[in-house]
């Protein structure tokens, strides 16, 4: 493991957070939610703005998840309220928040460097509490070396994912969260016990953006600026971690599916580093790496599955040839003795 | 309970695709009444109990249950107060979601849903309860995905949940035109068990004349939009599918004539 790769799991965790977003709108909502692009923007933005006025960096970044419910809540409105399609609705609420989050930063980036940020104060934390050397020497006598120089981000993230993962599962066993899985599965249906569809989407989409503006804000202080243009192909690696991971971990209950997308989440950052470790590939490839990602993970159980179904009907066709052979094996030898008996 | 008065609808008003679909429909169910709907395609019972759900809202005309007005009630805030269960299997329940969360979300119908959970052991004993009066065996397979059932079952598993708070009112639209006839039969006796354990006010359309006659103390026939025969108590009882047909010809009958005559 090189500390390439470490960095790539790091923000993979992070990222996971925006997959779980994506989860709860594209899977559990069926509502594709194109907004995604820009509230996470949205909530790089506000992350950033608010930590170079010297906010305090946790609570810009609660601010950040409030704005993200928000931009999700106006998409829930476009469509229920205003009988927007909802891709079309996603795709407004994304150009809308375009302009917004230009607004917001003032300009079109916002450098962090040297600015206090969750993770140096988590880092302070970690090193005056003597964390991160036990982490650093638990991690040696595994024979993991010089890969980074704090443990910090990694363990606290891993904390914080598995902590939202947690609440996630245990949220869509509530008596909200079936009615919420419900309205994305069978709306007629739930509408006849009485639910309000249209609340119940507008809750989902505000929740599902909430968790991607936090990934957002999480990113920009990870990697010390925001910038306009990076929550763009944002709802592609979303896609991407939600398919790859069920692909890969299976979609056998809640807990299992949403373990799987923080697992996608992190398997989609791997593929793309050891990608762009290919000579002739560069940084500008990225998305070209992410479409064909999401394709073989599309296409690829498909292939297997239909090799398998081949495999399966041949042997089943050899079975039923051994079978008529055996009959007429049988039916020769009949014919055969009674030739026999005939010349006798 | 029940009360429509004088409902008109009409479909695409003003365009040639106009569609009269109900007109002047008055009616009136008691507390425990058992309707059976019957009627031609197109006839406009569909739409009727659209009328009653929230679905569709009349052009003019109100709907009371217990002297409440309900006309521009929404659906989910009616559907508090009427169970429903639909023609198609896949429309009554959530199909990815397990039968123990079906039946949490019809339990909760009455109740303001909150962040406790859904399923709880104590819920999941009565739904076993529940289950049992089916005699499906699907009290043994809570944690399975309604996704999984056959129509029959899962008709009757919507019809259980549809009951299962015992709301005002139970609209049955067709529920077993789906359905094999053993599968149909079976879940007509549950109705019939149901409605009469629960004494639910039920209106039920069908296209089976034998069920129609069958179930209920009441049957409406309706075409083109209007109730053209309404039967009652032991006029319903001695009725026959014979006698049921003669009157559906004598009432086009007498109607053609009189077209006739005003053409004439
Ligand atoms: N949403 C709609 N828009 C336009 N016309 C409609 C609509 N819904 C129903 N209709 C028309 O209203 C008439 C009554 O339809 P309805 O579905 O109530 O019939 P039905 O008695 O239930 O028939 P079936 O036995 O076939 O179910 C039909 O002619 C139908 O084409
Ligand atoms: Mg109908």
């Amino acid at each position: 493991m090189s500390s390439a790769m470490f960095g790539a799991v790091e923000s993979g965790i992070i990222y996971a957070i925006m997959a779980l977003g994506v989860y709860l709108s594209f899977r559990i909502l069926d509502f594709p939610d194109l907004t995604v692009d820009g509230s996470f923007v949205t909530g790089a933005a506000i992350a950033a703005i608010l930590i170079v006025n010297g906010t305090n960096p946790f609570f810009a970044t609660l601010l950040a998840i409030a704005a993200g419910f928000l931009a999700g809540c106006v998409t829930g409105l476009l469509h229920t309220k205003g009988k927007i399609n909802p891709l079309l609705a996603g795709i407004l609420m994304m150009i809308a928040l375009y302009s917004i989050n230009l607004r917001i930063m003032g300009r079109s980036n916002v450098p962090l460097l040297n600015e206090e940020s969750v993770f140096t104060k988590i880092e302070v934390f970690f090193t005056s509490t003597g964390l991160d050397a036990l982490f650093g020497s638990m991690a040696a006598a595994i024979g993991l070396q010089n890969l980074t120089s704090t443990w910090s981000v990694l363990i606290s993230m891993l904390v914080v994912t598995a902590l939202i993962k947690i609440i996630t599962d245990l949220f869509l066993r509530t008596q909200i969260g079936l009615a919420l899985r419900a309205t994305g599965d069978n709306k007629r249906m739930i509408r006849s016990f009485s639910a309000n569809t249209d609340q119940l989407t507008i809750l989902g989409l505000g929740l599902s953006n909430a968790l991607v503006a936090l990934a957002g804000a999480l990113i920009a202080q990870y990697s010390s600026f925001a910038d306009v243009g990076m929550g763009i192909g944002m709802i592609i690696i979303g896609l991407a971690s939600v398919i790859i991971g069920e692909a890969i971990f299976g979609t056998k209950t809640i807990a299992v599916t949403t373990f799987a997308v923080v697992g996608g989440a992190i398997v989609y950052r791997i593929v793309v580093s050891l990608a762009l470790r290919v000579d002739f590939l560069e940084t500008g490839d990225m998305k070209l790496i992410t479409a064909v990602i999401v394709i073989a993970a599309l296409v690829l159980p498909q292939l297997i599955d239909g090799q398998k179904e081949r495999i399966r009907k041949k042997k089943k066709r050899l079975q039923q040839e051994m079978k008529i052979n055996e009959m007429k094996k049988g039916g020769e030898e009949y014919a055969s003795t009674k030739s026999n008996s005939q010349s006798i | 309970m029940l009360q429509l008065n004088q409902i008109h609808k009409v479909f695409n008003e003003g365009t040639l695709d106009e569609k009269i679909a109900l007109e002047d429909i008055n009616l009136t169910l008691k507390p425990g009444d058992f309707v059976t709907v019957i009627g031609s395609n197109g006839a406009g019972k569909s739409t009727l109990m659209n009328m009653i759900s929230g679905v569709l809202t009349p052009d003019v005309g109100e709907v009371f249950i217990d002297d409440r007005k309900i006309t521009n009630l929404p659906e989910y805030k009616r559907s508090r107060l009427i169970g429903r269960v639909f023609q198609d299997p896949m429309a009554g329940t959530a199909p990815s979601m397990t039968i123990q969360e079906n039946l949490a979300l019809a339990y909760n119908r009455n109740r303001r849903r909150t962040l406790m959970k859904g399923v709880t052991k104590k819920l999941r004993t009565t739904f076993q309860e529940a289950l049992e009066t089916l005699y499906l065996g699907l009290e043994d397979r809570l944690s399975a995905k309604v996704g999984l059932l056959s129509g029959g079952e899962r008709q009757a598993l919507s019809l259980l949940m549809a009951t299962f708070t015992e709301p005002k009112m139970l609209l049955l639209d067709e529920h077993t035109a789906a359905l094999d006839p053993a599968r149909a039969a079976l879940i007509t006796k549950l109705t019939g068990e149901i409605v009469e354990r629960t004494q639910l006010t039920t209106l039920m359309v069908t296209h089976n004349m034998q069920q129609a006659l069958d179930l209920g103390n009441r049957l409406i026939m309706m075409d083109s939009g209007r109730i053209i025969l309404e039967v009652d108590g032991e006029d319903k009882q001695n009725l026959t599918i014979e006698a049921l047909l003669h009157e559906f010809q004598r009432i086009k009958g007498s109607k053609m004539t009189s077209d006739r005559a005003l053409l004439g």
